[in-house]
């Protein structure tokens, strides 16, 4: 198993709270990285360090090493943009760009590759296919993304990460703002995009773990319990904390 | 139980006469606008210059003060977004990590809005003679956009403030940079409500005559250059109104009427304007 983000005593801190303890863990790569544990615990924090969108904020304080393809990106002297250019964020609730669904998905290719404008086109349709969305817009592609309702905002967004190339893929319990068959189609879309892009999803919905994960992080209270492949983790898991929880002693 | 009813009816109460009280002054102001001004309302008072003996009551109109005041209150208004536009995106993009600062920052603005205009009309007025520039349109333009700046700034950071994080951290994990989120998403997801802000400052522009007493002057002609003086409404209202002719002190109120016409005007263009935005804007 290869692995593709290396994280390596990782500690942060907001204001004199630390919020991630010493946190040690290999994500593999090509695989769907199942993130678990109880409200609170630095699941999202965790995956914001991933691509620093932890500098937004006031005080916050990170040492350790993230290391994706050999480079620490916590450290790097690398453009930001261009780490963050290697994930797509899919947040907890979509929030589409203020444009027509057409330049949503244009926007991040118009940005980072301004040359082949003529390509555009047709890319904005690769990627609204990529997740099923085409058929639904192709009519209306330059109304406002605003009218869609949230299962498809959802995936434009999906589609708008995929469009700038990334290599992996972070999600923050991407499916809890949508309705069944919206989140479905999102854990479908996951299982297949795995054979190309790394994988990296927060969630707190144990079934859902259990439907989609090929390997399992399970934080509580910031630090990281327990992590496996998922096999090992739900049915042979060695903590105390991870069998509480999986018991639903905790959520 | 009985308690919280009559408290609810009483706040309930309290609330309707003070919607009542304003609103039924606004109408009295609007309505003494209209009574007084329209009666002296004519087409020479919106297309002629005064003419010899117009503040003696005789023929002329006052298009150099409407022509002055549009002059000076767009200028104003342009000069004061070309500073304030980026002043309120840097405080809500490059700065939002620094919440302290940044409402530190708010507190001057909120004091700067505070000061009445008369100062910043001497203060602009002192920057002239240290400049040794005469009244002109060109100094009445950098002191009312001085005076509007704040207003303007702190207007337009209001509505930056409601766009959400989430929105901010989806444009910049697009691998986009902060400038290019300022300008592409947070100007477009905001415009509705930047037009508004704009317009208040326009409106206070247009309508203030404190700030332009001293460094515009006043004259009967209409300004050819910038380094001309020009009349204002605001200043127009005010001379008419002290003349002891009945006859000029009524071409006030038209004058009066004029002002909160074009002021009307512009709300409602930049509202059609906005409108056609307002589609795109992401609602939460």
């Amino acid at each position: 198993m290869k692995s593709k983000i290396d994280i390596k005593n990782l500690n942060l801190f907001i204001g004199k709270q630390q919020i991630l303890k010493n946190v040690n863990v290999q994500i593999p790569e090509n695989k769907i990285t199942i993130i678990l544990g109880p409200s609170g615990c630095g699941k999202t924090t965790l995956l914001k360090s991933l691509n620093r969108l932890t500098d937004l904020y006031e005080d916050v304080k990170v040492s350790g090493e993230i290391i994706i393809d050999n480079e620490d990106i916590l450290h790097s002297n690398q453009d930001v943009t261009a780490i963050r250019k290697k994930m797509g964020l899919l947040a907890q609730r979509p929030y589409p760009l203020p444009m027509s669904i057409f330049k949503n998905v244009a926007y991040g290719i118009r940005i980072s590759d301004s040359e082949n404008k003529k390509t555009i086109p047709q890319r904005v349709e690769y990627h609204l296919k990529q997740v099923n969305l085409w058929d639904e817009v192709k009519d209306r592609l330059h109304s406002p993304a605003s009218r869609l309702s949230i299962g498809q905002q959802q995936r434009l967004c999906l589609a708008r990460g995929l469009a700038v190339d990334p290599e992996i893929i972070l999600a923050d319990e991407p499916t809890s703002a949508l309705d069944p068959i919206s989140s479905q189609a999102i854990e479908q879309k996951f299982i297949e995009l795995k054979e190309q892009y790394t994988v990296v999803m927060v969630t707190h919905i144990l079934r859902q773990a259990r439907r989609i994960a090929d390997y399992v992080i399970f934080m509580y209270l910031g630090e990281v319990v327990e992590c496996g492949t998922a096999e090992e983790f739900f049915s042979n898991p060695k903590e105390e904390r991870t069998k509480a929880y999986l018991k639903g002693a905790f959520n | 139980m009985k308690l919280k009813k009559t408290e609810e009816i009483f706040f309930k109460f309290l609330m309707y006469i003070s919607v009542s009280f304003i609103t039924a002054s606004l109408f009295l102001i609007v309505f003494s606008i209209f009574y007084k001004g329209l009666p002296s309302l004519s087409w020479e008072m919106v297309s002629e210059t005064p003419k010899g003996g117009f503040y003696f009551g005789k023929e002329g109109g006052i298009l150099n003060a409407i022509i002055g005041s549009l002059y000076l209150s767009i200028g104003a208004t342009i000069l004061a977004m070309l500073f304030g536009i980026p002043i309120a995106l840097f405080m809500n993009v490059y700065l939002r990590k620094y919440n302290r600062f940044v409402n530190g920052i708010r507190f001057f603005l909120d004091l700067l809005w505070g000061i009445p205009s008369i100062v910043y009309g001497a203060f602009g007025f002192t920057i002239m003679v240290m400049l040794g520039i005469k009244t002109s349109l060109l100094a009445g333009i950098i002191t009312v956009s001085i005076f509007i700046l704040p207003i303007m700034v702190r207007a337009l950071d209001e509505v930056l403030k409601t766009v959400p994080v989430g929105l901010f951290e989806a444009s910049l994990s697009l691998g986009s940079t902060r400038s290019e989120t300022a300008f592409r998403v947070f100007l477009r997801q905001t415009i509705p409500g930047l037009a508004t802000a704009i317009l208040l400052s326009f409106g206070r522009a247009i309508g203030d005559a404190a700030s332009v007493l001293f460094t515009t002057g006043y004259t009967d002609h209409i300004p050819t250059s910038i380094m001309q003086p020009t009349a204002t409404l605001p200043l127009a209202i005010f001379f008419q109104l002290g003349s002891p002719i009945e006859e000029v002190r009524s071409r006030a109120y038209s004058s009066a009427l004029i002002l909160t016409i074009i002021i009307l005007l512009i709300s409602v263009i930049s509202r059609i304007v906005s409108a056609k935005y307002n589609k795109h804007r992401i609602k939460f």
